[in-house]
C-alpha cells in the first residue's frame, strides 16, 4: 500500500482536488437551480408550479449516470444535428451540468420543504404591512427557511460529493477514475480501493463533523 | 352614498366561499372614520374571515368592499398600496423571529422606501415607547412574553401610519394576566381616533371602548348597535343565547 502512495500520491491528491472542484461547482449551481425551482413550486400560479414539478420529476426520474451520458454524448450530437460543427462539451463542463441538474432537483425539494415549514402567518403578516410577495420571501420567509434547511442541505452536499464518482464514466479525472487507473497499472486492487475509500471517508467525515457543529450552534441560538 | 368621505369601510353584499362551504353569506356594513367596531360571535361564524377579507388576505367570492376609497374586488388595484393604509394585528402575533423587535417595526417603512433607516428607527423607538416597550428594542421576539409580543405587533402595524386597524382576536392567545396590557394599548389607540375593527371575545373591551358591537352567526350579521343595545338588551334570540353562554 505504501508503495502505491509513494508513486501515486501527487496524482491521488490532484484527482481528489478535481473531485472537490467538481463538487463545489455543482453545488454552487445546484443551490441556484434549487432556489429557482423551489420558488416556482411554492408559487400560487399553476403554470409556474407545473414548470417546477416537471423539472424535479424529470431529473429525479433519471439516474445520474444516464443524465451524464445524455449531456456528454447526447447534447453535442443534438447540436451537430442543428448544423453546428465541431461542438464538444469537455468532461468538466458536462459533469458539472449533470451533477448540478441532479443535485438541483433534490435541493429544490429541500428548499420547498423548508419554505413550506414556515408558518403561514409570517407571510400574511408581511403582506398585511404592504410588502410585495418577493420582498416578503426575501426578508421574512427565506432567512427562516434557510435555518431549517441547513442539515438537509449539508446531507445533500455529502451525497453530491459521492456522486462525483459516477462521472468517472465520462472520463472525468476525479478520484474514482484515478483508482481505476492505478489498479489497472499495478494490479493491486485491494490496496488501491482501500486508499481511495479512505480519502473519500476523510473528506466526508470532516464535512459531517462540521455539519453537526453548525446544527448544534443553530439549536443553541434558537433557545 | 351620502357623506361618503366619512366612510372608511364600505361592505356591500359580501360573499365568501371556501370551496362549497359558504362562510360569509350577505354582509353589509359601513364603518365611519374614527369608529371602533367590535365583532363578536361564536367560532365558525365567519367573523375572522370577514376581517381578513378587508385587506384581501382572503379573496372575496362576491359583492363589494371599499376601504379608503379603493375597491378591493377590483383585481387591477395595487393591493400592496392599499394594505399600507390598513394595519393588521393577528391572534398569534406573527412577529418575525429572524429580526430584533426594532427591526420588525422598521422593516416595512424601510423596504417600501417610505422612510430612511434612521428615520424609521427613530419612529420605531417612539412607537415602542408608546406601547411601553422601549427597553426591549434590541431583543428578539422569542424573549418576549405573549403580551409584549402583541404590543410589538401593534407597534409594527402602526409604523406604516395606517388609517384603519384590523384586530383578529388579539388577546385570545394570551395568558389572562397579559390581556390587560394589550387592551390598554388598544384603548389608547381608540381614544386617539383610530378607526378600528376588532374581532374579540373580550366583552369588557367591547362594552368600554366600542362605538358599535356587531354580532355575527352563520355568515350573517344578526344584530348590531351600541354596546348598550347589543350586550345589555339584545333583540335576537341567537344573540341572547350567545351572550348567555359567554357573559
Amino acid at each position: 500500500m505504501l508503495s502505491i502512495i509513494k508513486v501515486y500520491w501527487s496524482m491521488l491528491l490532484r484527482s481528489l482536488g478535481y473531485t472537490l472542484v467538481l463538487t463545489l461547482f455543482a453545488l454552487f449551481f445546484a443551490m441556484i437551480i434549487g432556489l429557482i425551482f423551489a420558488l416556482l413550486n411554492v408559487s400560487h400560479k399553476k403554470t409556474l408550479n407545473f414548470i417546477g414539478t416537471v423539472y424535479v420529476d424529470a431529473v429525479r426520474g433519471v439516474p445520474l449516470i444516464v443524465l451524464a451520458f445524455f449531456i456528454y454524448f447526447g447534447v453535442p450530437q443534438a447540436v451537430k444535428m442543428l448544423g453546428v460543427q465541431g461542438f464538444r462539451l469537455p468532461a468538466l463542463q458536462a459533469g458539472t451540468i449533470a451533477l448540478a441538474m441532479n443535485c438541483g432537483a433534490y435541493m429544490a425539494e429541500i428548499f420547498r420543504a423548508g419554505i413550506q415549514s414556515i408558518d403561514k402567518g409570517q407571510m400574511e403578516a408581511a403582506r398585511s404591512l404592504g410588502l410585495p410577495y418577493g420582498t416578503s420571501m426575501r426578508r421574512v420567509i427565506l432567512p427562516q427557511a434557510f435555518k431549517v434547511m441547513i442539515p438537509s442541505v449539508i446531507n445533500q452536499f455529502i451525497i453530491t460529493l459521492k456522486d462525483t464518482s459516477i462521472l468517472s464514466v465520462i472520463g472525468y479525472p476525479e478520484l474514482t477514475n484515478m483508482g481505476k487507473t492505478i489498479s489497472g497499472n499495478t494490479f493491486k486492487s485491494l490496496q488501491t480501493w482501500t486508499i481511495i475509500g479512505i480519502l473519500y471517508m476523510v473528506v466526508i467525515v470532516t464535512l459531517s463533523k462540521v455539519a453537526k457543529k453548525i446544527e448544534w450552534r443553530l439549536k443553541k441560538d434558537g433557545e | 352614498m351620502e357623506n361618503s368621505s366619512n366612510i372608511k369601510v364600505h361592505v356591500e353584499h359580501l360573499k365568501k366561499n371556501f370551496g362549497s362551504l359558504e362562510v360569509l353569506k350577505d354582509i353589509n356594513i359601513d364603518i365611519k372614520e374614527g369608529e371602533v367596531v367590535t365583532i363578536i360571535g361564536p367560532s365558525g361564524s365567519g367573523k375572522s374571515t370577514f376581517l381578513r377579507c378587508l385587506n384581501r388576505l382572503e379573496t372575496i367570492t362576491g359583492g363589494k368592499i371599499i376601504v379608503n376609497g379603493s375597491d378591493l374586488s377590483d383585481k387591477s388595484i395595487n393591493i400592496n398600496k392599499v394594505r399600507e393604509n390598513i394595519g393588521m394585528v393577528f391572534q398569534h402575533f406573527n412577529l418575525f423571529p429572524n429580526m430584533s423587535v426594532v427591526e420588525n417595526i422598521m422593516l416595512a417603512p424601510v423596504e417600501l422606501k417610505i422612510k430612511t433607516k434612521e428615520e424609521a428607527r427613530e419612529e420605531s423607538l417612539k412607537l415602542l415607547d408608546r406601547v411601553g416597550l422601549l427597553e426591549k428594542a434590541n431583543v428578539y421576539p422569542q424573549q418576549l412574553s405573549g403580551g409584549q409580543k402583541q404590543r410589538v405587533a401593534i407597534a409594527r402595524a402602526l409604523a406604516m401610519n395606517p388609517s384603519v386597524m384590523l384586530f383578529d382576536e388579539p388577546t385570545s392567545a394570551l395568558d389572562p394576566e397579559m390581556v390587560g396590557e394589550v387592551l390598554n394599548v388598544m384603548k389608547e389607540l381608540a381614544k386617539n381616533g383610530m378607526t378600528m375593527i376588532c374581532v374579540t371575545h373580550e366583552m369588557g373591551f367591547a362594552r368600554e371602548v366600542a362605538d358599535r358591537v356587531v354580532f355575527m352567526d352563520g355568515g350573517h350579521i344578526i344584530e348590531e348597535g351600541t354596546p348598550e343595545q347589543v350586550l345589555n338588551n339584545p333583540q335576537q334570540e341567537r344573540t341572547k343565547s350567545f351572550l348567555n353562554k359567554v357573559l
